[in-house]
């Protein structure tokens, strides 16, 4: 511990990169929590980057079946995607009410964002079915499957962040707003976000350039 | 909350967490993000739609206007910084984009060039003929 910082040194320096601290220790298990958890998303947005560079590849390969602008609606997806945006507004309020431990407004946000969630679930799922029932299903072409291995997977994503967020509302029922369930709520917040941004890419790269192309 | 944003010259601070502000604060970081998110949405999808700018420009105004999306998403709900308690959420968020880009980009560019260079399979029989 030859090299200890001055006060002087550390304004040059505002990401403290030459200060040596003596003995900080470790972080704390909020932080080592939400930055394993980051970590994991991240590796989950570069997995949703294989399906969005298979269906960059595929969109064109459509084998005599619909191409994307004669099967997309743009008004739904308009809808969705309000849904999802309003969504995870109501999950910030709810992580915002977790943190000073108000119960009425953690499961009021919380009680908003799964009926958006569902909402949006139910509307995806019914133009799903519909594509199935006009013969255009997964097997039809290459672009469709990209499609709905793509759309699918998001749904599938945005299906367990429903159950785990019913999860937490029994969670801080039975248990309260303690570290542990804090943390796992810290985790779900930043999961519901992520998959937000995921949609955005959707929307603009699939339905948006897919019906204007 | 608990007591790492104290130490903010010790420790870094979890992804997804604020700098100690009021609730108050806090809510309005919020609104202002859903507010310039769906400002970004209405005009992608205006654009998408629309025949008043150059139609060839508008794939290129939709990719700029959902990466400004996703910055703004990680900006307002996410909690992403450039502080210097943010560094390593950062880092590890630039690993991920430099993944992202090399997988998307390096996919369009080899598939795109293999679909100009090789023809349909109906040509190459013709060809050996």
């Amino acid at each position: 511990m030859a090299m200890t910082a001055t006060v002087g040194h550390a304004h040059a320096d505002p990401h403290h990169i030459g200060v040596v601290i003596e003995h900080p220790g470790p972080a704390s298990k909020r932080i080592v929590t939400a930055y394993g958890f980051w970590v994991f998303l991240l590796s989950d947005i570069v997995m949703f980057s294989c399906f969005f560079a298979a269906y960059a590849v595929l969109v064109s390969q459509t084998a005599g079946g619909p191409r994307g602008s004669e099967i997309f609606e743009q008004r739904n997806v308009a809808i969705e995607t309000v849904c999802l945006l309003l969504s995870s507004f109501t999950c910030g309020m709810a992580s915002i009410a977790a943190d000073v431990r108000n119960r009425f407004w953690f499961y009021l946000g919380m009680t908003v964002t799964c009926v958006l969630g569902l909402i949006f679930l139910v509307i995806e799922f019914r133009e799903f079915a519909d594509l199935v029932a006009r013969g255009y299903g997964p097997s039809r072409s290459a672009f469709l499957t990209s499609f709905f291995s793509l759309v699918g997977c998001h749904g599938l994503h945005v299906s367990a962040g429903i159950l785990w967020l019913l999860t937490m509302m029994a969670q801080v029922f039975g248990k309260g707003f303690r570290a542990d369930v804090l943390r796992r709520m810290m985790c779900f917040a930043l999961f519901w976000h992520a998959l937000d941004i995921v949609w955005v890419g959707v929307f603009s790269v699939v339905y948006l350039l897919g019906s204007g192309v | 909350m608990s007591d790492q944003a104290h130490t903010r010259t010790e420790h870094d601070i979890a992804p997804g967490d604020e700098e100690q502000h009021s609730v108050g604060e806090r809510v309005i970081g919020y609104v202002v993000g859903l507010g310039l998110a769906l400002l970004l949405t209405a005009t992608s999808f205006f654009i998408a739609g629309t025949d008043l700018v150059w139609q060839p420009s508008i794939p290129v105004a939709l990719i700029v206007l959902a990466i400004a999306q996703m910055g703004v998403h990680l900006v307002f709900f996410l909690h992403i910084t450039t502080g210097p308690d943010n560094t390593n959420n950062v880092l590890a968020l630039a690993f991920g984009a430099m993944v992202v880009f090399l997988v998307v980009g390096g996919t369009v560019w080899i598939m795109g060039h293999l679909n100009q260079n090789m023809p349909p399979m109906d040509q190459i029989m013709q060809m050996h003929r």
